[in-house]
């Protein structure tokens, strides 16, 4: 029996629209890749328009840290190369051939391999990027060694892809790829489960310490597993990685290749058809979402309601992301709608009936439902935070851009995603995703 | 519903900048918002929001406060005829009382939100739902005798001094309605306090005093004998200010807020324990007759309850932890009877006390926030030894 962490604080929002555990395998015609999907990655390109590339072909480079490489995932042509305003780099789409070309990186054994030979082969084949630190959510620093690695098995926020499902069959990769991950760091490699968590990938992984978490969302966020397992003091560096990420590390040692393939849950009350998807990493979501929405103004979204990134219908799936949602826009006038009683309304104030049904699932759209407003209601905020962080105070501190504050209040040890649930709360309607976000890039210049 | 939609989308342009009415930008927006929810969709961040916003949380404590204003309604209508020794019926009592109520209630409405639209024009702000609850407050803590104009004066400083100057709704210290009643209590003492004003018009022969003046006389060397029940004081019929009389109608209100989760249910219950306790402590030391009442009269009695729903609970000027809640509650009703049984010229001790714990608010919290920051450094420095430990062995 793994040791359990029961959480307490917390919120699950029931939506409509859960994806039906139904597997079907498309091949998109393009997939590309967004620098913006990396904090802190200033571009350096390596290819052009009309390029022929193959799986694991640089695409670019970080500018700051030249070692840091950027790899197609699936061989193609390279259509078009996306500029926005002062020339920032967009997206490379690449079309992606019928037959997949990859260049061989040779299979090798974790377990027999020094630290160094490790870090080169993921470097080498642009996996290394899948690894990301704490603080600040960067791509993890290869010249550093971290004091532990966090792998959440289990995703609890609304309508997310059921990680079981995702890595049945995976087994030998995801166990591979941890003994690569345990190669990396001279601490632990923590392996988090849910309450649901049936899986035997996850249950039987060795190398690994589990643990259960028990609770509502944000239990499966990995900030909350940090905060309460080895949380991050100043100067400390966590790495994370995502379970299927973990298992397309674990093909390349096998198979010396890189697998560009992902499954993505597609989810959302607007979806006619909802269920599981495999695809390439960052492919286009059009064919999935083409003519299987309904025909209201709706939002498209890669990644969950709470911290996903709006796309459009022909867009990419972010790098990191193995969900799309499609919910309405919430683009209507609603008349005294804040003055009647709200019958189909979700809200964890007790001033609408919803309380009144803990199990109802809700449609819920992109409305902001009110205005932005200055601070007045405390203790909310704490409700659905699980740390021994004061969100509040921290929020001001960030406003004010006191940095020592910030550093006390224990910013490292937070991203923007653990704050979504307070976002959503938040009767003063502010955007606080995007303001811890700005408070972690003031740390960072900081610091370096 | 759909053809005043098409109405306000109509006149709208000419209320934003560059049109004929753009001075009223703010309150056309205030007048817009009011009728119909934004149509503003999330543009970063999370994607759905929760359905409570600031009007519906204001209006939510506004509808606390009902049960007050009516049995301040009524109760004024009886205290009058009582004084006067004339039998009427409910609903002259009502009428009566009405007549002298909503007055001073439209006053401060109407003072209170055209300061406010006055400054969210100057701003460029939406207009502020805060003053919605301050607007009811005012008049529920003020004797039902005060002269509009005071009331105008009074809502006035504490719109302007008590929260614009700090930057409006959410960024003031004091509490704006409390505010308001120091500024009377100081600048006009005549009509706040003594035994005249708590009844409306009076009859001089009728004694008139509140219990609080009665037990305020126990604070030398005098006596305290109460003219009215327990029962009388729990049920509000005795003189004293508009709203604050019943300590039934308060928890009806109480327990609005404590369920909506919109007033701090740990603050209320601070409070109370803080009042209890100095009044335990008092009963045991008992240097003075106002020491020797029942230490659960100074529940029912004068603003003690009405501050304690209404007042304390109030997010803006209260401690924002969760323990700091706590000691801010408890020293509240410390100070609120510590003030009342040592200090016969300030017989409203609760005023004082929520203003003075207001003032000192911040400093409870930053010994919370030192606290945990306290916990964090402990904890790195721990983390610091264990990593140096292999080095040295």
């Amino acid at each position: 029996m793994p040791k359990t962490i029961k959480i307490t604080k917390g919120l699950d929002i029931k939506l409509k629209g859960a994806a039906e555990k139904t597997l079907s395998v498309i091949k998109p015609e393009s997939f590309a890749i967004k620098p913006a999907d990396f904090i802190g990655v200033f571009p350096r390109l390596l290819v052009k328009e009309g390029d022929q590339v193959q799986a694991g072909t640089p695409i670019f480079f970080d500018k700051f840290r030249e070692n840091i490489v950027f790899t197609a995932q699936h061989s193609g042509k390279v259509t078009e190369i996306k500029r926005g305003d002062k020339r920032v780099l967009l997206e490379i789409r690449i079309e992606a051939e019928d037959v997949n070309k990859q260049i061989d990186f040779e299979p090798a054994k974790p377990e027999s391999q020094a630290r160094e030979q490790l870090k080169e082969k993921l470097l080498k084949s642009g996996l290394w990027t899948l690894i990301r630190q704490r603080p600040y959510n960067i791509i993890a620093n290869p010249d550093t060694t971290p004091k532990s690695i966090f792998i959440s098995a289990f995703d609890s926020a609304p309508l997310a892809a059921d990680y079981d499902f995702v890595i049945n069959g995976k087994g030998d990769e995801f166990q591979t790829g941890l003994n690569v991950l345990k190669g990396l760091t001279d601490g632990k490699v923590y392996l988090n489960i849910g309450q649901d968590t049936k899986a035997p990938e996850f249950l039987n992984a060795k190398n690994v310490e589990i643990t259960l978490f028990k609770g509502p969302h944000p239990a499966g966020n990995v900030g909350t597993q940090i905060n309460h397992l080895d949380p991050i003091n100043k100067g400390e560096i966590v790495w994370t990685i995502k379970p299927q990420d973990v298992a397309t590390i674990g093909y390349l040692f096998l198979k010396g290749v890189i697998n560009p393939e992902i499954i993505v849950a597609l989810a959302g009350s607007e979806v006619i058809k909802t269920g599981y998807y495999k695809t390439i990493r960052g492919g286009c979501i059009k064919k999935m979402v083409e003519s299987n929405v309904s025909d209201t103004d709706v939002r498209y979204i890669s990644g969950n309601v709470l911290t996903g990134s709006k796309i459009r219908p022909d867009n990419y799936l972010d790098f990191y992301d193995s969900l799309v949602t499609v919910i309405k826009e919430g683009n209507y006038h609603e008349f005294l709608g804040w003055a009647l009683p709200g019958f189909s309304k979700f809200s964890t104030s007790r001033s609408f009936p919803a309380f009144l049904t803990p199990n109802k699932t809700f449609v819920l759209d992109t409305n902001l439902h009110g205005g932005e407003r200055a601070y007045v209601m405390t203790g909310k905020f704490e409700q659905v935070f699980p740390m021994d962080i004061l969100p509040l105070q921290l929020i001001k501190a960030i406003i004010f851009e006191d940095i020592d504050l910030m550093e006390n209040l224990g910013i490292y040890e937070v991203e923007p995603e653990d704050f979504a649930l307070v976002e959503f709360i938040d009767t003063s309607k502010t955007n606080i995703q995007a303001l811890v976000r700005k408070g972690l890039e003031i740390m960072r210049k900081e610091m370096n | 519903m759909r053809s005043l939609r098409r109405f306000l989308d109509k006149v709208k342009p000419q209320f934003q900048r560059g049109g004929k009415y753009e001075k009223l930008q703010s309150t056309f927006d205030a007048f817009e918002t009011f009728l119909f929810v934004p149509d503003h969709t999330t543009q970063s961040g999370s994607h759905i929001r929760d359905s409570i916003d600031m009007k519906r949380t204001m209006s939510v404590v506004v509808i606390a406060l009902i049960p007050t204003l009516l049995f301040g309604i009524w109760n004024v209508g009886y205290q009058h005829f009582l004084s006067h020794a004339i039998e009427t019926g409910f609903w002259a009592k009502v009428a009566y009382g009405a007549w002298k109520v909503i007055p001073i209630v439209v006053v401060s409405y109407v003072v209170g939100l055209g300061i406010e639209f006055i400054f969210a024009q100057y701003r460029h702000h939406e207009v502020n739902e805060g003053f919605l609850v301050s607007g009811m407050l005012i008049p529920l803590v003020l004797p039902p005798d005060i002269p509009l104009w005071m009331v105008a004066v009074a809502t006035a400083f504490a719109v302007i001094i008590g929260k614009e100057v700090f930057g409006g709704t959410g960024m003031n210290i004091l509490n704006p309605a409390l505010t308001a009643r120091a500024f009377l209590f100081f600048a006009y003492p005549a009509s706040m306090s003594g035994e005249k004003v708590w009844i409306a018009e009076k009859a001089d022969t009728f004694s008139g005093a509140t219990p609080l003046a009665e037990a305020a006389l126990g604070t030398g060397d005098g006596t305290v004998t109460f003219s009215h029940s327990f029962a009388d004081m729990f049920f509000g019929f005795i003189p004293g200010s508009i709203g604050e009389t019943s300590t039934l109608a308060i928890l009806i209100g109480a327990v609005i807020l404590a369920v909506t989760g919109i007033g701090s249910l740990r603050i209320m219950l601070s409070v109370v324990a803080g009042g209890l306790f100095m009044g335990i402590l008092g009963k045991i030391i008992g240097l003075n007759a106002y020491m020797e009442i029942p230490f659960y009269y100074h529940l029912v009695m004068g603003g003690f309850a009405f501050g304690t729903v209404y007042m304390a609970t109030d997010p803006v000027t209260a401690a924002q932890t969760g323990m700091g809640k706590i000691w801010y509650g408890f020293f509240i009703g410390v100070v609120a009877v510590l003030i009342r049984v040592f200090n016969p010229a300030y017989p409203e001790g609760m005023m004082l006390a929520i203003l003075l714990m207001n003032v000192f608010a911040p400093l409870i919290d930053h010994y919370v926030v030192e606290s945990n920051i306290k916990r964090r450094l402990k904890r790195t420095r721990k983390n610091n030894a264990m990593d140096a430990k292999p080095q040295t062995v």
